[in-house]
């Protein structure tokens, strides 16, 4: 075990890691920070995406110690510190963009990525950035609604 | 996962040394490695992380016009960076998986592991790319040994991979859509000198040079040249996804497909 340290939603954090410690399991057990969710652990649903350095990434497809130094974001770091949710957040509120939420820690994570590279996609786009993103409930057409509203085009996605 | 040290050097240098070490194995963008372990697959002593060595990294270009890429390189970088001088190989690297894959997978890791099903084997391939490794250079054509296996030698590290730019250039892939790999995939290449036709996904023996459509096309590069050929079913892989037949009929199609999008 050694302690690792990181940057995490902009402030400092450090946890004992080993050298196969994940760095979801390190966000998640050694900062208590479960809201980055592991629905596969085969790389496969993107449940844990997080940012590292700005960057859409796998947590349980790299190690805590890869991410020494790094600056991470993760779902806990998006809303406000007085509990205001980000516009993405929001529209997944307003949309209906989530069921039962096991999916969301991710989808909101790659959205905040996707739009942060494109503040304006299609909705194929939209579709396009969220492959490595599944959602067991189903429920893509309303997410991609929430996402296309929270960047702004919500007249592209009155609803049905 | 059985346990391992990880080690993160920063020069080419550290990490030969630190590979010296008795069951020591390189990880580049672990996206397929980290599975691997996981399933208890692969049991290292010593992981020995590429991405901090910044000599791996990156893309640049020689007097010759040809296009070096570091092995560390991540797909979604090469996406980035050859997007104009190599438009053929960058859309290749845009297609492979998802964007949190793009950020961490790596052309060297992806070269290395040679799946039968993957994208860069059939550019480096389809390019007659050179693979450069801290021993020796080794052309494509030499390179791929069969599914999962290459010529590298137990130790040996990929350092670049040096790309010989096509006059025009076309990947067309069949995803397979719940792994995102290629069900079958066709990257065609149109060089001066002649053609190159490589073919991933299809075969049990993994990537390979479909030779018939690279003479037709080398007489006349137009999808109808290769309308009346075909590869045999035998020795193509059946599973679940498609059989031998389908992916046969599969390589016929996708060729056609990038000659046209490569026009
Ligand atoms: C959900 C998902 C979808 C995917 N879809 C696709 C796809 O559509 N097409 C596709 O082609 N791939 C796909 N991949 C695989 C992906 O591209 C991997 O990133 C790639 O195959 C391995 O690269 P890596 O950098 O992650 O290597 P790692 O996983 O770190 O390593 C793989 C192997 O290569 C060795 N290695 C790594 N670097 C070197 C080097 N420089 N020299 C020598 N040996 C080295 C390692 O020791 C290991 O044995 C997908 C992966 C996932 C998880
Ligand atoms: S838990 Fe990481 S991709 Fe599913
Ligand atoms: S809302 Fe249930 S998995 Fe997506």
């Amino acid at each position: 075990m050694t302690k690792v340290s990181m940057t995490v939603n902009g402030k400092p954090a450090t946890a004992e890691a080993k050298g196969n410690t994940l760095l979801v399991d390190y966000l998640r057990e050694g900062l208590g920070l479960t809201g980055t969710h592991v629905g596969c652990d085969t790389s496969q649903c993107g449940a844990c995406v997080v940012h590292v350095d700005g960057e859409a990434v796998k947590a349980c497809s790299i190690f805590a110690l890869e991410a020494e130094g790094a600056e991470i974001t993760t779902i806990e770091g998006m809303a406000a510190p007085d509990g205001t949710l980000s516009a993405i957040q929001q529209a997944f509120q307003d949309y209906h963009g989530l069921q039962c939420g096991f999916c969301t820690p991710g989808m909101v994570m790659s959205a905040a990525a996707l739009l942060k590279e494109n503040p304006r996609p299609s909705e194929q786009e939209v579709r396009d950035y969220l492959e490595g993103n599944l959602c067991r409930c189903t429920g893509y057409h309303n997410i991609v609604r929430a996402i296309m509203a929270a960047s702004g085009q919500e007249s592209a996605v009155a609803a049905e | 996962m059985y346990a391992f040290d990880l080690a993160r050097p920063t020069s080419v240098a550290d990490a030969l040394k630190a590979l010296q070490e008795e069951d020591a194995q390189p990880l580049a963008g672990g996206q397929t490695l980290v599975p691997t372990l996981k399933a208890r697959l692969a049991a290292p002593s010593t992981l020995v992380s590429l991405r901090g060595i910044s000599e791996m990294q990156g893309v640049c270009h020689d007097d010759q016009g040809r296009i070096h890429i570091g092995a560390a390189t991540t797909h979604a970088a090469v996406e980035r960076e050859v997007a104009k001088d190599y438009p053929g190989l960058a859309a290749l690297a845009g297609q492979i998986g998802d964007p949190a894959v793009r950020n961490r997978g790596t052309i060297g890791g992806s070269l290395a592991n040679n799946d039968p099903s993957a994208c860069y084997p059939a550019a480096a391939l389809g390019s007659g790319a050179t693979i450069v490794t801290n021993a020796r250079e080794i052309p494509a054509d030499d390179f791929f040994e069969g599914m999962f296996t290459t010529v590298l030698e137990e130790d040996e590290l990929i350092f670049s991979v040096r790309f010989p730019v096509p006059k025009v250039s076309a990947y067309a892939k069949f995803a397979q859509p719940a792994s995102r790999f290629a069900l079958t995939g066709v990257f065609v290449a149109q060089f001066d000198d002649g053609v190159r036709v490589a073919v991933t996904g299809a075969s049990e023996d993994g990537v390979f040079r479909w030779s018939e459509a690279e003479d037709a096309l080398g007489r006349d590069f137009s999808a109808d040249a290769v309308a009346g050929l075909s590869v045999p079913a035998e020795g193509m892989i059946g599973d679940l996804h498609g059989t031998p037949e389908y992916r046969a009929h599969l390589v016929g199609v996708m060729t056609r497909r990038a000659v046209a999008a490569a026009g």
